[in-house]
């Protein structure tokens, strides 16, 4: 889960790291009580999980209560590369003499962490890493050492950091990392980690991303979810524990396992650029051993997608049994139809190994026009985007 | 013979006694897996019944290979406790550890990794999040149906559980030497490279299917470790060319970030290397087909 700036500011302030003082607004009268709290000038910030908000004019400063509801007005609502902005962060100024970057992060290939640190922040670490890599830092982090005081003082001598601020560059090295286990995040990169006038290091910005499988052990987690921002078919889907990504196609897709419905999406569309361009509504995995009512609750929430034209239900049974599969299907067509939600949509169903041929025969055996058994992957995809674009 | 999981294998089960890994124990011993106990502090002492076979259940992992000579172990604990019972088995040094469990944080991973790195890397860490390995006809550690295909001389190495099952069943007719699932978390033990090492030194394996997935770069560094050190023909396919950036697609390592970890780029770093990439399952195992009918 990415988080927001003004959540990672927070997450800072909580940790006992230098950040300055704010708080968020949705409406301009929010802005207001915080721009008169915080007194004197103040810096508006568009809320939103994209770079560039700068550039598209969701940065802003502001003179007293009555400018800064102006600016926060002005930015509220604004679409900035696609999202809209919901929220406005409000802080005091700062009077910045120097930026550098400062993060941690998980390192996949090495199966650890990573520190990157540079005393040219405030811009794209990429880019001053491609024209000039002697700048940046990168140090691998013990996952069990982790970052004590000669580990940080390793890294901010390394990286170049000036005499007068390196010890407190060591502090937040230090403070950040143990945020960043704390919170079981998988990245948090300050950028700019900032110099003051007069020679106090603030972190000016946040981004941060938390581990969902720590969820466990983070109840507050929990709350960090824009809601808002949530598509509600997902929603429905999680509230059901089931795995669901919205995209936006007409063939509504149902598998068991990640790499398969991954595949199933790829197959389908392929099959759709032979039929009109149709492409996968969804991803859903139901997920190992599912059981006929998981199967029901998958396949009404794709069926309740308006863009789905056709749904193809994609299961090899490895622990999950066909048989099952095929009960849940039948079921949940029986179940919505007592509801008097009436289904059109064509199913195409592709069920092979455990007992899929006890599966195919409750198919076969339920007599339904709208289900359409196919023996292969491949075939049924086809047929499934053939049907879509007959629909559309 | 078979990579890292033989006829001559001692299983253990860490966590037998729930409900995951009572219903696997017995879908293994089926299979013909040697299993030869299990762990559980709070019922050492005791035994469990599975349909005629009486498994001990030992306090901790060293006892369990001091009294049974055990060397591999199947972990199905739930995540909080994934962390523990993986430093458990390290300690105990154990040859090979399976972790099946799905949903372990990754900070937990990465300690596991690194505490088996600083204690010399004894221990084979396969996973966390996925369904284990599978040499057919032999042995089965964790969670692959062991009747989709019989023995042969297919390696396989797979990010995903059912794309695994899909690829044994499609080249059921040639079979495997051994299966493994190394999961789609970030972070894990065992790697496609270690897969394909194995494989190349495997006299019993003849060709390699390797199966990837969006997120990371594991796909292209395999790619330059074929390029260098691979002889035997390896087929490839990758999972989510369709899948939008910056969604998790069910497994947590299956994200596209920015640019990086797209299942174009694997692909043409595989091709680039000479390995054949079939666009859907069903194409990657004819190609295999063609491979080993060419002999």
């Amino acid at each position: 889960m990415d988080l927001y700036e003004y959540q990672g500011r927070d997450l800072f302030e909580r940790h006992g790291l230098p950040v300055l003082a704010g708080g968020v607004a949705t409406t301009p009268e929010e802005a207001r009580a915080i721009a008169e709290r915080l007194g004197g000038r103040v810096v508006v910030k568009a809320q939103v999980k994209v770079g560039g908000r700068g550039k598209a004019g969701g940065v802003k400063l502001a003179e007293g209560a009555d400018e800064t509801v102006a600016r926060a007005t002005d930015i509220l609502g604004m679409d900035i590369k696609g999202h809209t902005v919901h929220k406005v962060m409000i802080t005091v100024t700062a009077d910045v003499a120097e930026e550098y970057y400062f993060s941690y992060l998980l390192d996949r290939a090495n199966r650890t962490f990573l520190c990157i640190a540079s005393v040219a922040g405030g811009m794209d670490i990429e880019q001053v890493a491609a024209e000039t890599p002697e700048k940046v830092v990168k140090a691998p982090i013990d996952a069990v050492e982790g970052v004590d005081e000669a580990k940080a003082r390793e890294i901010v001598t390394a990286a170049g950091f000036p005499a007068e601020v390196a010890d407190q560059v060591v502090e937040v090295a230090v403070g950040l990392w143990k945020a960043f286990v704390a919170e079981d995040a998988t990245l948090v990169e300050v950028n700019p980690l900032a110099k003051t006038g007069d020679g106090k290091l603030l972190l000016l910005d946040a981004k941060i991303s938390l581990d969902e499988n720590a969820a466990f052990r983070h109840p507050d987690h929990e709350a960090l979810v824009d809601q808002a921002a949530v598509d509600p078919l997902e929603q429905a889907a999680k509230e059901k524990d089931l795995n669901y990504v919205k995209l936006d196609g007409e063939v509504g897709i149902i598998g068991n396992g990640a790499g398969l419905v991954m595949s199933t999406l790829d197959v389908v569309a392929y099959a759709g650029e032979r039929h009109g361009g149709v492409k996968p509504a969804n991803f859903l995995d139901i997920g190992g051993g599912a059981s006929a009512a998981v199967m029901a609750n998958g396949l009404e929430i794709v069926l309740s997608d308006p863009s789905v034209k056709s749904v193809f239900v994609n299961v090899f049974g490895g622990i999950t049994a066909c048989d099952a599969v095929a009960n849940g299907i039948v079921q949940a067509l029986e179940l919505l139809e007592q509801r008097g939600e009436q289904v059109t949509k064509p199913l195409v169903v592709r069920l092979d190994g455990n007992n899929a041929e006890a599966g195919r025969a409750i198919l076969d055996g339920a007599n339904n026009p709208l289900i359409e058994r196919v023996d292969t992957m491949d075939g049924a995809a086809e047929r499934a985007a053939e049907l879509a674009a007959a629909g559309v | 013979m078979a990579i890292w999981l033989t006829k001559d294998s001692k299983v253990i089960v860490q966590g037998m006694t729930g409900s995951e890994g009572s219903k696997h124990t017995r879908r293994m011993l089926a299979a013909g897996t040697t299993i030869v106990g299990g762990v559980n502090p709070r019922k050492a002492g005791q035994t469990v019944d599975f349909d005629g076979t009486e498994l001990p259940v030992f306090a901790g992992v060293a006892d369990a290979m001091k009294e049974t000579g055990a060397d591999v172990t199947v972990i199905f604990v739930p995540p909080q406790f994934t962390k523990a019972a993986v430093i458990e088995a390290i300690d105990a040094g154990i040859d090979l550890a399976v972790v099946i469990t799905e949903g372990v944080p990754v900070h937990d991973t990465a300690a596991f990794w690194a505490y088996n790195v600083a204690k010399g890397g004894k221990t084979r860490i396969i996973g966390p999040n996925c369904p284990g390995i599978a040499s057919p006809g032999a042995s089965n550690a964790g969670i692959i149906p062991a009747d989709i295909t019989g023995s042969g001389r297919i390696g396989l190495v797979s990010k995903s559980g059912t794309l695994t099952y899909q690829m044994m069943y499609e080249l059921r007719d040639i079979g495997f030497s051994t299966c493994v699932g190394i999961g789609g978390d970030p972070i894990i033990g065992t790697t496609h490279i270690d897969a394909l090492a194995a494989f190349e030194a495997d006299p019993d394996t003849d060709a390699i299917v390797m199966i990837g997935e969006i997120g990371g770069d594991a796909e292209e560094r395999a790619a330059e470790f074929i390029k260098a050190n691979v002889t035997k023909p390896v087929v490839g396919y990758i999972a989510g060319f369709t899948a939008p950036p910056g969604k998790t697609m069910g497994h947590a390592g299956a994200i596209i970030s920015g640019s990086a970890g797209t299942a174009e780029a694997k692909k043409e770093a595989l091709e680039a290397v000479g390995v054949k990439v079939g666009k859907t399952p069903t194409e990657t195992a004819n190609l295999m087909r063609e491979i080993m009918s060419a002999g």
